[in-house]
């Protein structure tokens, strides 16, 4: 039975100049010496650089590691040595270079540890992370990273799961020839996104201008015992975007704002699930594509290319004709001239097309907008291409977007259709980076403007707390000087007290030793409230020497136990002669006060000799 | 006639207390054109307008102090923003234009001074007394005030380049060779 198939809008029908790529089967490109893998090949997070200058790789190992959960990592395509790490000539319209590592290829072309994995084995999570460093992205040209769309939105279960073989731009056919020979390994592949998004109908929508193609996935399907259905969709361009395929097999339109899961059906193209296939039934990450080799060459054919294979070395087995002047990327309408051929194969380069003035004719001079609404007619996202076209000349980019540019799938139809010859398209590219620009430095500035706001803030608030704890000591300082006055004045005068104390007791010296210590320690008990602190910790020193000092009184002299009565008697006239001396002295020292401390100890020392 | 005269003057009572009331009523916090302003300023709070920050520039612009070609980050792109704005006439810029740069610390030379770090306007300068400094690019606003006063001089400008994420699509231009 035959399902109904639903149209979109607009469209058009080039020729499609795909047989001559389709002649011969798809060929192993032979390896490169030397291998420019960039880092960068898809949406999202730059992978970061695992290994380094001079280190030997093997096929298959990981060079640079996902980062964050919106990217992919990249891959060695062979075994060999990294001769560099350098920005290189990326395949991108700018002709800028991006970082690149370079692999000399060793010719022993040696894999890694290959593992398979059973997907059903697994929980989901971890399949997707398999995916994702397997480095698993969109092979259609968006090269949007697979894992991220293999999650069901939430509350939406997965209707339809469709299979983009539709391939839509004239000369491109890896699709095509991938269908044809390896059907059954697509096959296989879409039971494992079946199962992570628990799609209940798988559609697989191939344009009818592939009979060989669809012939081949419904073969491949009914071997598998599979219910998937295989459907012929009518070849009109851009019939291989996933909104036009998913509007003609489903139905469903996908609003601007939304997601397809939203509606719950989601999209990959076959080369994307044949990829993910050999991730995780045979271990193998994306290390090669299907590119199509066409246009103005002896020998047009699809080729099997390692990744970072040079591009003049993949054009070499085409051969190209003389009058080839310029490389596109990617199919005529939506490719780009390519800026030079020591750029590499990346995951995104599904075509090469040499091209030659015969072939693509220099457009005619553009000529100014008659407002027929062709290109209205032609958009297949239903825009107005003509007012689009008003406002991004007139760079009104704020008009653009009232009328919707980022809906615009730069499918070039436009363009195509334009009887002023206006590269439409062109406008609108020019005007989408603006606007992206201009967001990214509106971002930028209200950072700035927000980092600038804290920065004051922060140091108002510093100010103000130096400002605080300096008018703190100030107060405090000035409370200090108010209250010494009453509390310095009583602290001279105990010192004075507890110094002057043994020097008084001084005649008799058993007292002057015993005393002092006991009326040191009442004193500061006894002593007024108003007691400064610090005549307090004078007083407390002079007790402390006190105590020492009746403490060494108190241990009797070691050395006069043994003495003969001679020598006795010498030492008691020593000491009756110091003993009147000093009473001599302590009279005007008792008077004068605190220095009596100095000749005491004196004494002391001179008793202990 | 004198009952003419009383509708007219009820009316005038009527309508000036309505106005009146408006007036605290509704009345706007701040000044919404200091805003507008601002928000076309690039907020690189360099200074060289002769204010310390785009806010002080904009309420100097607001208040008819300063002129609108005074802030060469904006460049003309800005000056003729502002004058869309303000219904003022478009004139040249008071300065060189220069392109986007970033603050680059040459790291050996640098002797952890942090007299770079007090000066960044956006707190884009990381480091430590006697311990190296860098900065964070992509916070960094190319204010140039780093500059002046890093006393071994090891800060630079860069001019950014142009690179994979910032490139931009060109605007399309006809070749005169193939439109002759």
């Amino acid at each position: 039975m035959l399902p109904r198939l639903f149209s979109f809008k607009g469209g058009v029908k080039p020729q499609t100049h795909k047989t001559p790529s389709v002649q011969e089967p798809i060929g192993l490109a032979p390896l490169p010496a030397r291998l420019y893998v960039p880092l960068h090949q898809s949406i999202g997070g730059v992978p970061n650089p695992r290994v380094e200058v001079g280190e030997r790789v093997l096929k298959g190992q990981v060079i640079g590691g996902a980062d964050g959960w919106l990217s992919a990592a990249a891959h060695a395509s062979t075994s060999g040595t990294v001769i560099a790490i350098e920005d290189h000539l990326a395949a991108h319209p700018s002709g800028l270079p991006t970082l690149t590592v370079v692999i000399e290829a060793d010719g022993s072309d040696e894999w890694i540890a290959r593992t398979a994995v059973d997907h059903r084995s697994l929980p989901p999570e971890r399949v997707r992370e398999m995916l994702r460093d397997a480095g698993v992205v969109g092979l259609g040209g968006a090269v949007f990273p697979s894992h991220a769309k293999l999650a069901a939105a939430a509350g939406v279960p997965v209707e339809e799961l469709v299979i983009n073989g539709a391939e839509c731009e004239p000369y491109m056919s890896c699709d095509d020839v991938l269908m044809r020979e390896r059907s059954d390994e697509i096959v296989r592949g879409i039971a494992i996104f079946r199962d992570l998004l628990d799609a209940r109908r798988v559609l697989i929508g191939i344009e009818d201008n592939k009979p060989a193609a669809v012939a081949a996935m419904q073969a491949a399907v009914q071997a598998q015992g599979e219910d998937y259905q295989v459907v012929a969709v009518p070849t009109r361009y851009p019939a291989g975007g996933a909104k036009q395929l998913i509007r003609v097999l489903t139905g469903k339109e996908v609003p601007a704002s939304k997601r397809s899961t939203e509606l719950g059906v989601q999209c990959f193209n076959v080369g994307t699930v044949h990829s993910a296939y050999r991730a995780l039934a045979f271990g193998e990450p994306v290390i090669s594509r299907i590119v199509t080799l066409t246009g103005n060459l002896e020998r047009p054919r699809n080729w099997e290319v390692r990744l970072g294979t040079p591009l003049h070395e993949l054009l070499a087995l085409g051969k190209p004709k003389d009058d080839t002047d310029r490389y596109l990327m990617g199919g005529p309408m939506m490719g780009f001239a390519l800026p030079g051929l020591d750029a590499p194969v990346v995951k995104a380069t599904n075509c090469v097309i040499a091209a030659s003035p015969a072939m693509f004719p220099p457009s005619p001079p553009e000529m100014p907008c008659i407002r027929c609404g062709a290109c209205a007619e032609a958009c297949p996202h239903e825009l107005q291409p003509f007012e689009l076209y008003w406002f991004a000349r007139a760079r009104n980019f704020g008009k653009t977007q009232e009328y919707h540019i980022f809906d615009c799938i730069e499918c070039g139809c436009c363009s195509y259709v334009c009887p002023s010859h206006i590269p439409l398209v062109q406008y609108f590219r020019f005007a989408k980076s603006e606007i992206w620009s201009r967001e990214r430095d509106k971002k930028a500035a209200e950072a700035a403007k927000a980092r600038f706001e804290l920065r004051n803030a922060r140091e108002e608030r510093e100010q103000a707390e130096k400002a605080a704890r300096l008018a703190k000591a100030a107060a405090a300082r000035a409370a200090e000087k108010k209250s010494r006055p009453s509390a310095a004045e009583p602290a001279p005068v105990e010192a004075l007290a507890a110094a002057a104390s043994p020097a008084l007791a001084a005649d008799s010296v058993d007292a002057a030793l015993v005393t002092p210590p006991a009326k040191s320690a009442d004193q500061p008990s006894s002593a007024q409230p108003a007691l400064d602190a610090e005549a307090v910790k004078k007083a407390t020193i002079v007790a402390a020497m006190e105590r020492a000092r009746s403490q060494r009184a108190a241990a009797p002299p070691r050395n006069t136990e043994q003495l003969s009565p001679e020598q006795k008697r010498q030492l008691a006239a020593v000491d009756a002669r110091r003993a009147a001396l000093q009473a001599e002295e302590v009279a005007p020292v008792a008077a004068s006060g605190a220095s009596g401390e100095t000749a005491k100890s004196g004494e002391q020392q001179g008793t202990a000799e | 006639m004198i009952i003419t005269l009383a509708i007219m003057a009820l009316g005038a009572v009527v309508l000036g207390a309505a106005l009146g009331y408006a007036s605290i009523k509704f009345k706007v916090e701040g000044d919404p054109v200091v805003e507008k302003i601002e928000a076309i300023l690039p907020q690189t709070q360099c200074g060289q307008c002769g204010y310390p920050g785009c806010k002080p520039y904009a309420e100097a612009i607001s208040a008819g102090e300063a002129d609108i070609n005074q802030c060469p980050p904006g460049g003309m792109d800005g000056v003729r923003k502002l004058a869309d704005l303000l219904g003022r006439e478009v004139k040249p810029l008071d300065a060189e234009e220069k392109p986007k740069q970033v603050a680059i610390i040459i790291e050996d030379t640098c002797i952890g001074c942090t007299l770079c770090i007090q000066a960044c306007p956006v707190d884009a300068i990381v480091g430590a007394a006697k311990q190296m400094h860098t900065v964070i690019e992509p916070l960094c606003t190319g204010c140039e005030l780093c500059v002046k006063p890093c006393p071994v001089e090891c800060i630079v400008m860069q001019p950014i380049t142009e690179n994979l994420d910032n490139w931009k699509w060109k605007y399309p231009v006809i070749e005169i060779k193939r439109a002759a």
